[in-house]
């Protein structure tokens, strides 16, 4: 097309040799140069860090020169490729367990007249505040093989000296990992249930079908997508989680991935190995979101998107209770249990003693507060990440949303493509790259919250785009031209009319990104200095150190920032905001 | 040259020519609308001139300084023109008072000029009691008007019009054509308006360029576009006409049945070939009888077809000599079933050569 135009306008120009031009500086448009500027920024937040890990991992670390050591190292000795296949095993098992979990829940709550609808969605949505590691440590206290509370209990009702659940093993770490992140599959597969209208399945009855037939021939594949999207999407949550692994998967003696590669991050920092070893993360993540489009694709199944009619609510008739039941079972294992545990652990001398009146203590908030050396640091310090994180990457996401969109660029799509492409890489393969490119001279920015800043953002920026773009596009661009044509400039236009118009979206979007960022681990593991700790490290430090009440307290006081952070954000966008998107 | 120049402007989207060769001068304080179907390039033209779509071809130019050409062109809000949009574009954000404040804002005017100006626009819209409302609680033709004070607030050097009143219902939309024509009367801003209704164009413009395929087919005022069309696309595009076929003699051109002089026609003409001519329906008319002759062309023939469409009767009339088929329209009173023989008296004034 550029070819074409440009051979007319010079054809013009031997016609009429008196050209009409414009002078420059009335062509100007400042904004043009922000938009590279942004260009530029995702250089440094996207390809740097990826491109240097991927050409360290080629890297001999004394040389400088190119081998393939690394990853003869990495991939050498059994015990690393055990690990792998752990993980694998690891990941599909916890993919079982969530659906078990998620679906029936996600169908209770959006087409049943289940009693506590309510009740199961706010502690879904409580398992989504809960940090997976916090989980984790509730879980030891309640399932440790010795003093675990239900252990205990077990022991002095039946006198048998065998605990009967062992939270250290294969099926612990399946359990927690699968609670940790079951609300995603919540999530996505009831806004599908949401978008199938009742007609689509009175369709189906009028010609015939009765309900059973119904259910499994409509209602399960329009949701199906939902489904599959979301087991993907569990399995690479799961095998990238490093929290509950650090805390269970070493006493389980159940190597995985993320548990190596700390040990080649530890003394001696083999970071080359480590970047050669993330590989396998990087590419199954890559393979599987891409065999997810595919899948979708092919089916043509994008049609479930339509608007949704009038939904009718099935009538359980007195399964209603069992169903009940049944999700009631899977927020207590979820939310309920390990976080009652984790409140009274914050307030009690000892954990393994029970709950008495003696055993009552403000003690450990006033020492995770006063006396500790690090952890109100670090309060603070996740806290501002969490805000910093969140504040800018939603602007940058509503900048590169915006010159997509509205196609300011030649390239934009490329600029679309690489807001989203964090999206596959791991937190601890991002921390990786980001050690790899900054935290070494010449940028050393190693113990600097700086560091910790933009691997976060970069950590975040799919949800942000994601939320951004969608918000871009239902603007009308008439919108903005209108302020154009008035005399205001594209920044004009953003800062008065776009930002304002997309104030609730861009807020529910800091919301996601705040309430996970403020808790990160995985990213923040490798990254953190001796000065720059977060809460989420310190925690993880306090279970090495078995100072278990200590890191209740701790994790108890992250937990009542992020609720009332997000109190607030509900009470001015509503309930729903996080059910909204997809 | 003062006013709005298009020079020859073209802008080509892939392989296809939007706007072609596209000539227009439109003087100061003019209101000039852009007439033509969907597709025809009228908006293209408008957003070229707005400065959202820079041209492929040729150059815009206001009061004698270059705007846009194939090189660059000036960003459209360093132009000092204002816009109303299909979609009003109302911001939903702000009241009404601040949609209209908006650019007087931008202009860094004294907070005290900004109130008083802001006032007095919306005393002209007569939006002045819902100045504190959201644009969510007005209705379309509230939204439309607050769009319209917005856009002259700034006394801008160019107004443009992209077919404003198309999401409006039929009877507010008459009653915004005229609110525009007031405004226009009462600022005289020069103005460009983008439409592809007829009824819209006519009541509103000083004159209209009727615009088909990316080019100019005509432009002239109303009256002239409808009497004297030149082309057979305007000639059917407003209002309905009926096309005849003849030849040019030495004086006279002949039609199958019948033939008309020169010199009746009342336009410059020289002999040879075939040509086409419009008539009006309202160029003619049915009577039972045979009438003075005079100029008049009188045929007799029969009515064919007819429908009251209320204020007119539409009639088929077919010529006995030739079997020529017109439509004529007919005041309600004249009626005549159908079958009946009659007489059509032609003005041969009204006669007009066009070209295809």
């Amino acid at each position: 097309m550029t070819s074409v135009s440009d051979t007319d306008a010079m054809s013009w120009t031997k016609d009429e040799p008196a050209k009409a031009r414009v002078p420059w500086h009335q062509r100007l448009q400042p904004a043009n140069l922000l938009w590279l500027f942004l260009a530029g920024i995702l250089v440094v937040l996207i390809i740097a860090p990826m491109w240097t890990l991927v050409i360290s991992s080629f890297t001999d670390a004394k040389t400088g020169g190119w081998t393939l050591h690394n990853y003869a190292e990495a991939y050498g000795k059994e015990r690393h490729i055990t690990a792998l296949t752990n993980t694998l095993k690891m990941g599909a098992a916890v993919v079982v367990l969530k659906l078990l979990f998620g679906v029936p829940l996600a169908w209770a709550c959006s087409r049943t007249d289940m009693p506590g609808r309510n009740f199961v969605r706010y502690s879904v949505f409580g398992a989504f505040i809960m940090p997976p590691y916090l989980a984790g440590v509730g879980w030891i206290l309640l399932a440790g093989p010795n003093t675990g509370w239900i252990n205990k209990i077990w022991h002095a009702l039946t006198g048998s000296t065998e605990p009967l659940v062992n939270i250290f093993s294969f099926g612990g770490l399946v359990l927690v990992t699968a609670i940790g992140g079951f609300f995603l599959v919540f999530v996505l597969v009831s806004s599908a249930f949401e978008m199938i209208s009742s007609e689509m399945e009175d369709a189906a009855n009028i010609l015939g079908a009765g309900p059973f037939k119904t259910a499994m021939k409509v209602t399960f594949p329009l949701v199906m997508p939902a489904i599959i999207g979301s087991a993907l999407l569990s399995f690479l949550g799961a095998i990238a989680l490093y929290g509950v692994p650090a805390l269970i998967s070493i006493p389980a003696r159940y190597p995985v991935v993320v548990i190596q590669l700390t040990e080649f991050f530890s003394f001696p920092l083999r970071l080359e190995v480590a970047a050669a070893y993330s590989m396998p993360l990087l590419l199954i993540t890559a393979a599987l979101l891409g065999l997810q489009k595919l899948i979708l694709r092919r089916k043509g199944y994008v049609s479930v998107s339509g608007k949704g009619g009038e939904r009718r609510i099935v009538k359980l008739g007195k399964w209603r209770w069992v169903l009940f039941t049944y999700c009631l079972m899977v927020v207590s294992l979820a939310v309920v249990m390990p976080f009652l545990v984790l409140l009274l652990a914050a307030f009690s001398q000892s954990w393994t003693t029970g709950f008495s009146f003696d055993n009552f203590t403000f003690g450990n908030f006033h020492y995770v507060l006063f006396e500790h050396s690090s952890s109100r640091r670090a309060l603070l310090g996740s806290i501002g990440l969490g805000i910093a994180a969140a504040t800018v990457a939603i602007v940058l996401a509503l900048f590169i949303a915006y010159i997509v969109q509205r196609r300011l660029l030649p390239f934009s799509g490329v600029l679309a493509f690489l807001a989203v492409s964090p999206y596959v890489v791991p937190g601890i393969v991002l921390a990786i790259g980001f050690y790899a490119a900054y935290a070494l001279p010449p940028v050393a920015l190693y113990g600097t919250y700086m560091i910790m800043a933009l691997a976060f953002i970069t950590r975040f920026l799919p949800i942000a785009f994601t939320t951004s773009s969608a918000g871009v596009r239902s603007i009308h661009p008439e919108m903005e031209e209108a302020v154009r044509i008035l005399g205001g400039g594209r920044t004009t236009a953003l800062r008065h009319v776009v930002g304002p118009l997309l104030k609730r979206t861009l807020a529910g979007g800091w919301l996601l990104i705040f309430v996970p960022a403020a808790q990160e681990l995985s990213t923040a593991i490798f990254l953190v200095g001796p000065t720059t700790r977060v809460v989420s490290v310190v925690l993880l430090d306090l279970s090495e150190e078995g100072e278990l009440e200590k890191l209740a307290a701790l994790g108890s006081l992250l937990l009542i920032i992020i609720v009332a952070v997000v109190a607030v954000g509900m009470k001015y966008l509503g309930r729903d905001f996080m059910l909204r998107r997809s | 040259m003062d006013g709005l120049v298009l020079r020859k402007l073209g802008r080509r989207f892939g392989a296809v020519d939007a706007v072609l060769d596209f000539d227009l001068h439109i003087k100061p304080g003019e209101f000039v609308s852009l007439l033509g179907p969907s597709g025809c390039g009228k908006t293209t033209t408008l957003r070229m001139i707005a400065g959202f779509i820079d041209p492929t071809s040729g150059s815009i130019e206001l009061d004698g300084k270059v705007l846009s050409a194939p090189s660059g062109s000036v960003p459209p809000e360093k132009r000092g023109m204002s816009m109303i949009f299909q979609s009003y574009a109302i911001w939903p954000n702000m009241t009404v008072s601040e949609n209209v404040a908006f650019g007087l804002n931008l202009r860094k005017l004294p907070a005290e000029e900004v109130r008083a100006r802001v006032g007095a626009v919306l005393e002209t819209v007569r939006m002045s009691h819902l100045a504190d409302r959201y644009p969510a609680e007005l209705s379309g033709g509230q939204q439309q008007r607050v769009a319209l004070a917005r856009a002259v607030v700034i006394r801008p050097a160019v107004l443009l019009l992209d077919e404003p009143l198309s999401n409006l219902d039929a009877n507010l939309r008459e009653e915004m054509r005229f609110e525009i024509k007031r405004m226009h009367d009462e600022f005289r801003i020069t103005s460009v308006y983008v439409t592809h209704d007829q009824g819209e164009a006519m009541v509103t413009s000083d004159r209209i360029a009727v615009m088909n395929n990316g080019r100019l087919e005509q432009i002239d005022t109303p009256y002239a576009l409808y009497s004297r069309p030149k082309t057979r696309f305007v000639a059917s595009f407003i209002g309905r006409t009926n096309f005849l076929s003849g030849i040019r003699g030495n004086s006279m051109i002949d039609f199958a049945g019948f033939s008309v002089p020169f010199a009746a026609i009342g336009e410059e003409m020289t002999g040879g070939g075939p040509i086409t001519v419009s008539i009006r329906p309202q160029a003619m008319k049915l009577s039972a009888t045979e009438m003075a002759k005079d100029k008049t062309i009188n045929l007799p023939g029969s009515v064919k077809q007819s429908s009251f469409l209320g204020e007119t009767w539409d009639y088929v009339f077919q010529s006995r000599e030739g079997g020529l088929q017109f439509r004529v329209a007919a005041p309600p009173a004249d009626v005549f079933p159908v079958g009946t023989p009659a007489w059509l008296q032609i003005d041969p004034a009204q006669i007009v050569p066009i070209t295809d």
